[in-house]
């Protein structure tokens, strides 16, 4: 990275092209598409409904549940084989935490909220994308949301501050990858994970970098909830 | 199980009709077909649209050992997941029997059809072939997922490009597809006629799904010639009910061949 | 003083700054955070006066005490049904809540069975079941007919202004159509004649929130009924049977005395039972 430019030409602090889409499956109660760069996630809502078994509920609020699922086609090497992997459970659990400050489900005690997100393609940036298009959906299913979420990888690719990493910058040998979700009017952050070896003053640079970022998605996630009803 | 929707469908269908006034052998008009719906990651992919109904295809291809006893031949596996993505009342969790009934039946289609010759997808006899994985991935179910299934299934093979490899290691460069398609000798195509009563139907919708006595699955070829079947459901069918309804189907199966 | 953000009848997301300012004040669907008023739901913005509330555009059924629902029996024991009322409470109705005389061991799917469909009404509701009646003027299990599905949220639209909405439905339709409060709505006519009030209900759940919704129903079912009409005309003698059939209809229409928020049905299909009498 020795030029002022990334490989797929784009400036340290732009992000890659991305489409949201609103109300797209129509047998769930709410469901929206993401698509930045050539990741794209679709997200359904599922429930409320009684949680089974019994011992997983909680009876003061709903619990939210992610389903996070690369297509088996949708990797960059080799097939994805089918079934929940590690990497898939702390995923979802990840998601919940992310999506979990916004909503309000304490109306539904001993029920669940099950959001499935399905990977269709993947280039970097799945669980992002995967939130952002969950936090849509949700909206759309109209629950109680003190915010949406919104998500972006941040990063470093040698000491180059940069964010929405693509497949090549994320898996750069002296990448770090930064994931972030925030709720964006109340400028808060929800989900944190790093995986790189960082000095402080540029973790801070990083995040300064995903919140401007995450103002231009949340801008793509409005205007697409708003136009599903216009 | 709600019968108020049975009788519903039952008292509609003695005066010809359908809950969604459709004719009894009127496909949803709204058919389409998407290529290449997954560039960055797939070989191959497609999306398929009946009316509201909407699935995903994707092929993968691995390089391996062949079957002992067939040295010369490459392999296909199809996989179906029916999970609560695309209809609340799937269960999550591993493949259903229905899943990999409908996976099976598209398997079948296309493996014994001699739509795909599998000698061309040999690269060394007896050392390395090509294994050409096909994974189905219904989006919403608004009804007859077999025939969008199938559809999806063909449709993203005939987008699938051969990825670059190693000639030494065998090991496959995912980034690079070569210009070489997997040859495909012909295009098998299912289509499912359901018997209600007395009535044939086409196109099934989720509660005519619920609700059919059986259903017959017949995959064609381009000559018409038939390359799979499935009897489903619990009722019986005559051999006049088996020839009607595989006369309905060939009849249908232009429609799904014109979208392709 | 406080600032605006919005106009009235904008479409507003979860988390959106309404208005700043603590002359403000926040009603439903929205919510007081610090100097701001913010939405909660994916809703309408209505204002009144300094009174902002977000009219939400879908939400989730919640029963409350006097809801009219339609349940779809789904299990029992010996002394309680089980109805599902689209929501993650179980509606529960015993056989003290039922007009039937439920003798001792009797098989209780003599009465209501799986997969029946009943209208009943929510008594009381805690945080896992919601209690239902049977006994109450027009309360019933469903038979005939059709149910579809619309989202809760819409289900004031569906009925409109003091059963504006459903009496226009039933009226040109000639259909006998009963609303649930959990969304599940029941419709029973003649196949065309019930195809044109499907779509109308169909057509309320997707555009439900527009303004002019009214005269919008009004012109399509106008537009609807008369190709069904001309159709009928075609094949005259289907029109005689026809008559038949909403004259008996008329008949069971005391019985069918729609629930409270409902009552202006009944009107209608009088004057429907009157007018294929002449």
């Amino acid at each position: 990275m020795t030029t002022n430019k990334r490989t797929d030409g784009r400036n340290f602090d732009e992000l890659r092209k991305m489409e949201a889409k609103v109300g797209v499956v129509s047998s769930a109660n709410g469901s929206a598409m993401f698509k930045i760069g050539n990741t794209t996630a679709i997200a359904v809502v599922r429930g409320p409904k009684k949680l089974h078994p019994k011992f997983l509920q909680n009876p003061e609020t709903g619990r939210l549940r992610c389903f996070y699922n690369m297509v088996s086609f949708s990797g960059s090497g080799d097939r994805v084989r089918p079934g929940p992997s590690r990497r898939t459970k702390e995923i979802n659990l990840v998601m919940e935490n992310a999506l979990a400050p916004a909503i309000d489900l304490s109306r539904f005690p001993g029920s669940s909220v099950d959001v499935f997100v399905n990977l269709i393609q993947t280039d970097a940036g799945t669980r992002c994308a995967a939130i952002t298009a969950a936090a849509m959906a949700l909206a759309d299913a109209g629950f109680e949301m003190r915010d949406l979420v919104t998500a972006v990888a941040a990063g470093l690719v040698e000491d180059q501050v940069l964010v929405d990493l693509n497949y090549d910058e994320d898996s750069h040998e002296m990448g770090v990858d930064i994931p972030i979700a925030m709720m964006p009017n109340e400028d808060k952050i929800t989900l944190l994970q790093l995986d790189g070896r960082v000095k402080k003053e540029k973790l801070n640079e990083a995040i300064e970098l995903a919140r401007s970022a995450c103002k231009k998605i949340y801008k793509v996630q409005r205007a697409a909830l708003v136009e599903r009803y216009e | 199980m709600a019968k108020i929707i049975r009788e519903h469908i039952h008292t509609l269908l003695e005066k010809g009709m359908r809950q969604d006034k459709r004719g009894l052998l009127e496909f949803r008009k709204d058919i389409s077909v998407e290529y290449g719906i997954s560039p960055k990651s797939a070989e191959g992919s497609a999306r398929v649209r009946i009316g509201e109904t909407e699935v995903v295809a994707g092929i993968k291809m691995a390089i391996a050992e062949p079957y002992p006893d067939q040295k010369d031949r490459g392999t296909i596996m199809v996989g179906v997941e029916l999970s609560p993505f695309a209809n609340n009342s799937f269960e999550s969790g591993p493949p259903s029997t229905e899943s990999i009934e409908l996976a099976r039946v598209v398997d079948r289609g296309i493996r014994e059809s001699g739509a795909m010759d599998f000698r061309k997808l040999c690269i060394k006899e007896g050392e390395k072939v090509w294994q050409v994985f096909i994974d189905i991935y219904p989006i919403n179910d608004a009804g007859n997922l077999r025939d969008a299934s199938s559809l999806a299934a063909l449709a993203a093979l005939k987008d699938a490009k051969f990825p670059e490899y190693d000639k030494k290691t065998f090991e496959i460069d995912y980034k690079k597809l070569t210009s070489k398609n997997i040859s495909l000798e012909d295009e098998p195509i299912e289509v499912t006629v359901i018997k209600i009563k007395d009535d044939y139907l086409v196109d099934p919708s989720v509660e005519e799904e619920e609700w059919l006595d059986a259903r017959l699955t017949v995959a064609f070829l381009k000559d018409g010639d038939i390359c799979a079947m499935q009897k489903g459901g619990n009722g019986m069918l005559s051999t006049e009910d088996i020839n009607k309804m595989i006369d309905i189907a060939q009849d249908k199966v232009i429609v799904l061949r014109k979208a392709l | 003083m406080g600032e605006l953000f919005f106009e009235e009848r904008n479409i507003v997301v979860p988390g959106d700054k309404l208005a700043m300012g603590m002359d403000y004040l926040p009603a439903g669907g929205a919510f007081r955070d610090g100097e701001c008023i913010r939405s909660k739901v994916l809703g309408i913005l209505g204002i009144n006066g300094r009174v902002l509330k977000v009219i939400p555009l879908k939400s989730q059924y919640r029963p409350r005490p006097n809801d009219m629902v339609i349940g779809k029996i789904t299990d029992m024991t010996n002394s309680v049904w089980f109805a599902k009322i689209d929501s993650f409470r179980d509606g529960v109705l015993t056989v003290r809540e039922v007009p039937e005389y439920i003798g001792d061991g009797d098989d209780l799917s003599q009465y209501y069975n799986f997969g029946d469909y009943v209208l009943a009404k929510v008594l009381n509701v805690n945080s896992t079941n919601a209690g239902l009646t049977m006994k109450g003027p027009g309360l019933r299990k469903l038979s005939g007919g059709r149910i579809i599905e619309v989202n809760s949220a819409k289900v004031p639209r569906v009925i409109g202004k003091a059963g504006s909405m459903i009496s226009a439905i039933k009226e040109k339709t000639g259909c006998r159509v009963i609303v649930g409060q959990n969304g599940l709505v029941w419709i029973q006519g003649e196949p065309e004649h019930e195809f044109v009030a499907v779509e109308a209900i169909k057509l309320i759940n997707e555009k439900g929130h527009l303004q002019g919704l009214t005269e919008l129903v009004s012109e399509f079912i106008d537009k609807k009924m008369k190709n069904v009409s001309k159709k009928e005309t075609e094949e005259k003698p289907k029109v005689e049977e026809k008559q038949v059939t909403q004259e008996k209809k008329s008949d069971k229409d005391d019985e069918e005395e729609q629930p409270k928020r409902r009552a202006v049905g009944r009107k209608a299909s009088k004057k429907v039972a009157k007018r294929s009498k002449k």
